[in-house]
C-alpha cells in the first residue's frame, strides 16, 4: 500500500555565472554579471564605512538622494522612476550599501543619477530636517519591537566596547546632526577608492563595465582605509535578562562563536549549524516547534561581519514556556557538541546547503546580493564553487569536531527579553541571571538586502533559507 | 506555515487580467512607455480528476518552482472557526498518506529545496523551490497530501500551539500587529466572511477538532478545486507525464460552489479607532471599495496604477505632500487588496492607504489632505510624464516578481485559478501601460470620504519606552 518516495535525479553541478571585472583609475571596482532572465538590471554599490559616526551615517543614508546641484528629491525620484528605477541606501558597521534596479534599457540613466548623487549631493537643510524627524520616529517605533530590543541587548552583551556593539543610533544623537556634518561625512568617506559596484542583469557585461566607467570615472578616489579591530571573543557568563513588562512572549537569543568564510572549519560549522537549528528539518526546530509547540519561527544563523563571525540563535516563545524552551535549546546544542550526528542527518544538511546555494543564484537580485557581499570580503562568485566542494567533502568527523568546538552551550552567551517578573525565577533554576531594564537607546532596521529564497520579513517556517543578509 | 503572506508596506505591486484593456481612447493620454514584456511559454491542461495544471519552462537556471493552490481562504471558513483556513494549512504539513510527520520537510530540504505555505483571503498556497533534479520527488509529495493529510489529535494540538505563537509574534507582542489587514475589514464590511479575523481567536482555534479538519479537507481540497504549477528548468513533455503518473489517481472531486461574498458599497463614512498598548506613534488606514478585480478588470486596473501615483516613492503625490511638504505623516503607503496583492484577490476588495504619523500627529488633517490630493487629480489630471514614469516603475516590480521561479509559479497558479488565464503574466506590463490618464482621473474621483472606511491606531505607549 505504501508508495515509495521517488529518488532524486542526478545532481547538476553547481553552475556559477561568469563575472566581468574592471577597476577604474579612481579605485572603484566594477563587477558585471549577465543574467537575461528578465529585462532588468540590479545595482549594488558597497562603500567601506567602518568607524563612521553612527548617527551621521544613519541620517546620510536617508538624505543621500535628497538633492544635488541640479536636482531636487522629487526630480531624482521622478527621473529614476522614468526608467523604472529606484535607489536606496542603508548601512551597517562595515559598509554603506546603495541598492537599486531599473529596466535594463535604463542602466545609463540609473548610473548617471547615482554618479550625480555621489559627486554632487547637497543635503539641503529643509530635506535634512524632514528626514531627521522621520528617522527619530522610526527609532521610536523600533524601540517598541521586541525583536529589535533583543538584538540590541545581544549585540551589547557580545561586543562590549567594539563598534559592533551599537548598530543603531540614539534619537538624541540623530537630532544633533547638521547638513554640514552630512556633507563632511560624505566628502570624507563616500569615495570611490575601495568601493565595489555590482551590476547584474540583461545587459552584456562589457556594456555594463563601459557604462559604469563612463558614469563613475570622475567620482573622487581618495578616501582612507579604516580597519576595525577584530571582534572580541565571546565571554560566557550569567544569562542577561532584559525586562519588558507585559510581554506575552520571551525573545530567546544566544550567540556562539563562528569563523569567517575562508576558515577551514567554515563548511563543517555551517553543516553543524544546520543539523542543530539552521533549517526547518533540524533537531532544535523539530523539538521546540514540531514536538512541543513552544514557538513559531526559531532560527539559527551564521552571521558574518568583516571583523568577526558569530552564530546567532533566536526564538520567540510563549512566556509560560520560557524556561523549558531555553532548556531544550541548550540540550540540543550540548547533544550535538558532545555526540556525533548521524550520517543521514549530515547528508540531508549537505544537500540543503548545496541546493540553496544554487537557488540563491537563480535571480538577478540574489546574484547581485551574493556578488556584492562576497566582494566586501575580497571574494568573488567562484568562492561558491570552492565552498560547494568543501561542503561536499566535509566528513562526519569534521562536523562533529566543529560542533564540539563552536556549538557547546558553555561557550555561548544567552540573552532573554521578556516579562522578567514572570520568567526570572524559572531562568534562575537553569543559570545565574543578571537582570536589566530595557535600554532607551536603539535604532532602526536597515533596508534589508534581498535574501535568497525564503528569507525576508516573514518569520519563516524555513529559517535557514534566507540566511543572514550576508548570505551563505 | 507562514500564516499570512502579508506585509503590505513591503509588498510590491504585481499584475494580471482576463478581459483585455480596451485600446486607448484617441483623446486620452496613456503612459505610452515601452515596458518590455516577458514571453514565458505556458502550457495548460486538466487531468480527468479535475486538477488544472500549468507548466512554464525556463531553462536559464537549474531550478524549479512548484506551487499547488487551493481555492479556499479566510473568507470561506465557518463561523465559530475563525483562523481555521490557516490552521488547516499548517495541518497539511503534518504528514500524509505515505509520509510520516516531519517527512515532507525533510524530503524537500534534503533535496536542497525550500518550502512554505500561506493562507490568503481567497486561496491557500503550498510551494517549493528546488534544484531541478527534485521534480519527481516534489510532485509525489504534493500529490500525497492532495490525497489526504494525516489528521490526528496530537498534530492538531501541536499546531494550535504553533499558530498561537505565530499570532503572538505577528500581532499580540508587537506594535501595529494586524494593522491594517485585520483591523480594517471589520470597519468596512458587515458580513462574517469579509469582516472576521483571519488569524482567528484563541478560543476558536482551541475549539477546532479533527472532525472539523476532515470535513474542511473533503469540502475544499478536492482535485477540481486545485491548480498545480511547475515553472523553471523542466522538459514539459516529461513533466506532464510525471504529473499524470503522480496526480492521475488522486480521487476526482469537483470544486464546491463559491458563494458570492459581495457587499454593498458604503454610502457614508465609517470611522473606528483602537488603542495599541505597544504603539509609540499614531497611524491611520483608509479603504475604498474598487471594481470587481476579476469581472471588471479594465475598470479595476486604473486603481492599481492610482495607488502608485499616490504613494510610490518621493515623487508620488502623497509622499510629496504629506511626508515632505506638510510633514503630517512619517510614511504613507498605498496598495490594492487587504494583503497587498492586486492580482490575487477577488471581490469585494479595496484600495488602501495607510499612514504613520509623527508624535501628536493629527489623523483628521491627514485624511483631509488625502481628500484634497485625490480631488486635485480628479480636477486637474496628471502632470506631464507622471503616468509614464509611475507605470515604468510598476513594470520593473512586475518583472522582478517573475524573475524568481517561485514568484512566477505562484502568480500563474492564482491567475489560472481565478481567471483561467495564466498567460496574463506575460500581458500585464502592456496592460498597465495602456491605462489612460482619463481612467486615473475617474478613479481618483471615486475616493470620496463618504465611501471610505477608516481605522485609527491610538498611541498606548508614548515615547516608545517599555
Amino acid at each position: 500500500m505504501t508508495r515509495p518516495v521517488p529518488p532524486l535525479e542526478p545532481t547538476h553541478e553547481l553552475s556559477v555565472p561568469e563575472t566581468a571585472e574592471r577597476t577604474l583609475a579612481n579605485g572603484l571596482t566594477v563587477l558585471a554579471i549577465q543574467r537575461a532572465s528578465v529585462p532588468l538590471v540590479e545595482l549594488r554599490l558597497r562603500v567601506p564605512f567602518a568607524e563612521a559616526d553612527l548617527a551621521g551615517t544613519s541620517l546620510l543614508t536617508q538624505t543621500l538622494f535628497s538633492g544635488t546641484a541640479d536636482m531636487s528629491t522629487v526630480d531624482i525620484a521622478a527621473e529614476l522612476q522614468s526608467v523604472g528605477g529606484a535607489l536606496g541606501a542603508g548601512a551597517d558597521p562595515d559598509r554603506l550599501l546603495v541598492s537599486g534596479n531599473s529596466l535594463a534599457a535604463g542602466l545609463p540613466r540609473l548610473l548617471d543619477i547615482l554618479a550625480d548623487v555621489l559627486q554632487r549631493a547637497t543635503y539641503p537643510a529643509d530635506e535634512v530636517g524632514t528626514e531627521r524627524d522621520r528617522l527619530v520616529d522610526r527609532i521610536q517605533v523600533a524601540q517598541s519591537q521586541p525583536a529589535h530590543l533583543a538584538r540590541v541587548a545581544l549585540l551589547k552583551r557580545v561586543y562590549g566596547s567594539h563598534p559592533y556593539a551599537t548598530q543603531t543610533p540614539e534619537a538624541a544623537d540623530v537630532k544633533e546632526i547638521s547638513p554640514e556634518q552630512l556633507r563632511s561625512l560624505h566628502a570624507d568617506r563616500l569615495r570611490a577608492n575601495g568601493a565595489i559596484l555590482v551590476l547584474v542583469g540583461d545587459v552584456a557585461p562589457d556594456k555594463m563595465l563601459e557604462e559604469a566607467e563612463r558614469a563613475l570615472s570622475t567620482w573622487d578616489g581618495g578616501g582612507r582605509s579604516v580597519e576595525l579591530p577584530p571582534a572580541p571573543a565571546l565571554v560566557p557568563g550569567a544569562l542577561t535578562l532584559v525586562d519588558r513588562p507585559g510581554s506575552v512572549q520571551s525573545s530567546l537569543r544566544m550567540a556562539l562563536p563562528g569563523v569567517p568564510r575562508t576558515h577551514p572549519d567554515h563548511a563543517a560549522l555551517q553543516l553543524a549549524n544546520l543539523i542543530f537549528g539552521g533549517y526547518f528539518s533540524s533537531r532544535w526546530v523539530e523539538n521546540i516547534r514540531e514536538d512541543k509547540g513552544y514557538t513559531y519561527g526559531p532560527h539559527s544563523v551564521v552571521e558574518h561581519s568583516i571583523a568577526g563571525t558569530m552564530l546567532s540563535v533566536s526564538a520567540e516563545v510563549a512566556t509560560e514556556v520560557t524556561g523549558p524552551a531555553l532548556l531544550e535549546t541548550w540540550y540540543e546544542l550540548g547533544r550535538l557538541a558532545s555526540l556525533p550526528p548521524k550520517d543521514a542527518e549530515l547528508e540531508q544538511a549537505r544537500q540543503y546547503a548545496l541546493g540553496t546555494l544554487q537557488l540563491g543564484m537563480s535571480t538577478q537580485s540574489g546574484l547581485a546580493g551574493l556578488a556584492s557581499t562576497y566582494a566586501g570580503y575580497g571574494l568573488r562568485l567562484d568562492y561558491l564553487a570552492e565552498h560547494a566542494a568543501r561542503l561536499g567533502a566535509a566528513t562526519l568527523d569534521d562536523v562533529a569536531a566543529a560542533a564540539a568546538k563552536y556549538l557547546a552551550p558553555s561557550g555561548g552567551v544567552t540573552v532573554v527579553l521578556g516579562d522578567a517578573d514572570k520568567v526570572e525565577s524559572v531562568l534562575g533554576v537553569l543559570a545565574p541571571v543578571q537582570r536589566e531594564g530595557v535600554r532607551q537607546a536603539t535604532g532602526l532596521d536597515e533596508v534589508a538586502e534581498e535574501a535568497p529564497a525564503g528569507g525576508g520579513v516573514a518569520p519563516g517556517a524555513d529559517p535557514a533559507a534566507g540566511g543572514s543578509a550576508e548570505g551563505a | 506555515m507562514n500564516g499570512h503572506a502579508v506585509q503590505p508596506e513591503a509588498v510590491r505591486q504585481s499584475t494580471a487580467a482576463r478581459e483585455r484593456v480596451k485600446v486607448a481612447l484617441v483623446s486620452s493620454r496613456s503612459a505610452a512607455v515601452d515596458i518590455p514584456a516577458t514571453n514565458y511559454p505556458i502550457e495548460r491542461f486538466t487531468l480527468p480528476n479535475g486538477l488544472r495544471v500549468v507548466l512554464a519552462p525556463d531553462r536559464s537556471a537549474p531550478v524549479i518552482g512548484v506551487a499547488v493552490v487551493y481555492d479556499v481562504g479566510i473568507r470561506s471558513e465557518p463561523e465559530g472557526r475563525t483562523g481555521f483556513a490557516h490552521l488547516f494549512e499548517h495541518l497539511m504539513f503534518q504528514g500524509s498518506r505515505n509520509l510520516e510527520k516531519l517527512a515532507h520537510f525533510r524530503y524537500v530540504q534534503g533535496a536542497g529545496g525550500t518550502f512554505n505555505g500561506s493562507t490568503h483571503l481567497d486561496y491557500t498556497d503550498y510551494f517549493e523551490t528546488l534544484p531541478a533534479n527534485a521534480l519527481e520527488r516534489t510532485l509525489f509529495l504534493e500529490a500525497d497530501r492532495m490525497r489526504g493529510p494525516r489528521l490526528t489529535e496530537e498534530n492538531l494540538r501541536n499546531q494550535v500551539d504553533v499558530v498561537k505563537e505565530e499570532i503572538r509574534v505577528n500581532v499580540l507582542n508587537r506594535p501595529y500587529g494586524g494593522f491594517p489587514w485585520l483591523k480594517l475589514p471589520p470597519v468596512m464590511f458587515d458580513t462574517f466572511p469579509n469582516a472576521h479575523d483571519g488569524y482567528g481567536s484563541f478560543v476558536d482555534l482551541e475549539s477546532a477538532t479533527v472532525a472539523d479538519a476532515q470535513s474542511f479537507f473533503e469540502r475544499y481540497y478536492a482535485a477540481g478545486n486545485a491548480v498545480l504549477t511547475v515553472s523553471g528548468d523542466i522538459d514539459t513533455a516529461r513533466a506532464a507525464r510525471l504529473i499524470e503518473q503522480h496526480f492521475g489517481d488522486v480521487p476526482a472531486g469537483a470544486a464546491p460552489q463559491r458563494p458570492d461574498f459581495d457587499e454593498p458599497d458604503l454610502t457614508e463614512e465609517r470611522r473606528s479607532a483602537y488603542v495599541d498598548r505597544l504603539a509609540p506613534l499614531p497611524a491611520v488606514a483608509s479603504a475604498w471599495r474598487v471594481p470587481n478585480p476579476i469581472e471588471q478588470f479594465s475598470a479595476y486596473l486604473p486603481y492599481v496604477v492610482l495607488a502608485e501615483v499616490l504613494t510610490d516613492g518621493d515623487a508620488s503625490r502623497l509622499v510629496q505632500r504629506l511626508v515632505m511638504r506638510d510633514r503630517t505623516a512619517t510614511s504613507i503607503g498605498g496598495y490594492l487588496g487587504f494583503m497587498g496583492e492586486p492580482f490575487e484577490t477577488r471581490d469585494p476588495t479595496a484600495l488602501l492607504l495607510q499612514a504613520h504619523l509623527p508624535p501628536g500627529g493629527d489623523v483628521d488633517k491627514v485624511l483631509r489632505t488625502i481628500d484634497e490630493e485625490t480631488e486635485r487629480i480628479a480636477t486637474d489630471g496628471l502632470a506631464d510624464g507622471e503616468l509614464a514614469r509611475t507605470v515604468a516603475r510598476m513594470g520593473t516590480h512586475l518583472l522582478r516578481d517573475t524573475d524568481a521561479v517561485l514568484g512566477r509559479a505562484l502568480r500563474m497558479a492564482v491567475l489560472e485559478q481565478q481567471r483561467s488565464d495564466p498567460r496574463l503574466i506575460n500581458e500585464l506590463p502592456r496592460l498597465l501601460s495602456q491605462v489612460t490618464e482619463e481612467q486615473i482621473v475617474a478613479a481618483a474621483g471615486q475616493l470620496r470620504p463618504q465611501r471610505r472606511a477608516t481605522v485609527e491606531v491610538q498611541v498606548g505607549n508614548p515615547g516608545g519606552a517599555q
